[in-house]
């Protein structure tokens, strides 16, 4: 059980804290700036906030004194000849028989998307657009770009040695957009409780990949993944994960919230299968939440789908399954259920113990502090959550 | 050297910070020697590249910098220069 959230919002880091009288947050930190992610490293209780600067590039901030007093970091950057290769969003004059030779752009980090913090004390992950993964192993003094996964063949290969030698598979996110590129993210970092060298990540627009060796190699894990917007739903890259995590107690159940719909696999993502449910409207959606301990339990907000991106039907609600995903149950109790036009992005849902907390773009906040089935919220008026996390 | 003055945007990232002089021949260099007086100040300004940042001006007496890729344009001794957020940021 944990009594204190730390949310990433447009205007700062919010901290809230569990009191007799209710959450209560704390004077925003960061104030004025954006958070694309916040989180709290519990091996040593270190405060993270991933800086989205307008102006002066993404950094990271943290804190070793509970929030008190932070620290600007700027070592997390891209090193020279990391290159990748350009894509351009689809324009309605496109010739699609038209082969356009491959042009090449320096990454420069635009955007840190999601921290995860585990494997040996210091050990951090950080996933970024333009699609690099990286690893700092002195508790963020300094990063490194992890490139068997920036030179792997499904994005042309070894880019700092010379031109593309294979096909680029990933494609770019909408996401990265207001940065001014189209280029690929990853966003979900997960590592395997049981074995630090095992870890997952989720690539919008690409799919998941899976490493055993700590990052020395990688491969799909997309079987079982279809999409509705390609010709092939069942390509080995081109998925649209939104986000991705593992239940910590039972590792080999992962849950994906997808652009196109919701999957699950209980065979450590060795295969995956669709388990939406559109007759409860649970299908489109960006944050999905696994249960501490129960593999089969998990938890989304659902959307109106992808033309709409906002509450379905003016009402927001929670989902839940407690069976691998066979039913869900969908619980409004506590929530807004006329003109809600909210959106809950991808890292805005957290659980733990049974608590649950979901943050939205249009500033409200709500917690339950039982499982999900009933809502309190928190404010009304917090500037758009990017993100939240239980400490 | 040229005298350099700060939005004062970025001194709540470098509280020390605060307009003089700075020896370079170059934006460039100028950069480069605030980066080594205030260690991580030049990831504000330019990128991994070296580029300026889209959102960050600099301006050498009334113009901007022309050569916002290489920091390549010359500074008198006497220049004055400012270090910006641009109006185009978010």
């Amino acid at each position: 059980m944990s009594d204190q959230l730390i949310l990433g919002t447009r205007k700062g880091t919010l901290i809230l804290d569990r009191t007799a009288e209710g959450w209560k947050p704390r004077p925003i930190a960061h104030a004025g700036m954006s958070v694309s992610y916040a989180a709290r490293d519990p091996r040593d209780g270190t405060l993270w906030a991933a800086m989205d600067h307008a102006h002066w590039g993404p950094k990271l901030s943290r804190s070793k004194d509970g929030g008190a007093t932070w620290e600007h970091l700027s070592q997390l950057a891209y090193p020279a000849g990391a290159r990748f290769i350009e894509q351009h969003m689809p324009m309605p004059d496109d010739d699609p028989s038209v082969e356009t030779p491959n042009t090449y752009k320096d990454a420069t980090l635009l955007k840190v998307w999601m921290l995860t913090f585990a494997g040996p004390p210091g050990t951090i992950y950080a996933g970024t657009l333009p699609g690099g993964l990286f690893v700092s192993h002195d508790g963020g003094d300094s990063w490194e770009l992890n490139r068997p996964l920036w030179n792997h063949p499904s994005r042309g290969g070894d880019l700092f040695a010379g031109n593309a030698t294979s096909r680029n598979e990933w494609g770019g996110t909408p996401a990265a957009v207001a940065y001014g590129e189209f280029v690929p993210g990853i966003h979900s970092i997960v590592v395997d409780p049981r074995d630090a060298k095992h870890m997952y990540i989720a690539v919008s627009c690409a799919g998941v990949a899976e490493t055993h060796d700590g990052g020395q190699t990688w491969s799909p894990c997309n079987r079982g993944m279809t999409n509705d917007y390609l010709p092939d739903p069942n390509v080995e890259w081109g998925h649209d994960p939104h986000f991705v995590t593992l239940c910590a107690g039972a590792p080999d159940h992962l849950w994906q919230q997808n652009h196109s719909g919701v999957f699950y696999s209980d065979d450590g993502a060795k295969s995956w299968r669709k388990v939406s449910n559109k007759d409860v409207a649970v299908d489109f959606g960006f944050p999905i939440a696994a249960h501490d301990t129960d593999g089969k339990t998990a938890w989304v907000v659902p959307a109106g789908g992808d033309s709409s991106r906002m509450s379905v039907e003016g009402g927001i609600f929670v989902a839940r399954t407690t069976d691998g995903g066979e039913s869900w149950q969908t619980f409004r109790k506590g929530l807004p259920q006329e003109h809600a036009y909210d959106i809950v992005y991808r890292h805005a849902l957290d659980q733990r113990a049974g608590r649950v907390c979901l943050g939205t773009t249009t500033g409200n906040v709500y917690i339950s502090e039982d499982a999900g089935e009933s809502w309190t919220c928190v404010g009304n008026n917090f500037p758009p959550v990017h993100s939240v996390r239980f400490a | 050297m040229a005298h350099v003055s700060f939005t004062r945007h970025l001194v709540q990232f470098f509280p020390k910070l605060a307009a003089g002089e700075v020896p370079g021949a170059t934006v460039r260099e100028l950069v480069s020697e605030l980066n080594r007086r205030h260690p991580g100040l030049g990831g504000y300004i330019t990128d991994e590249t070296g580029r300026l940042r889209r959102h960050v001006n600099i301006f050498v007496g009334d113009e901007p910098i022309g050569d916002r890729i290489a920091l390549s344009d010359k500074l008198a001794p006497d220049a004055k220069v400012f270090i910006l957020q641009a109006l185009s940021g978010g």
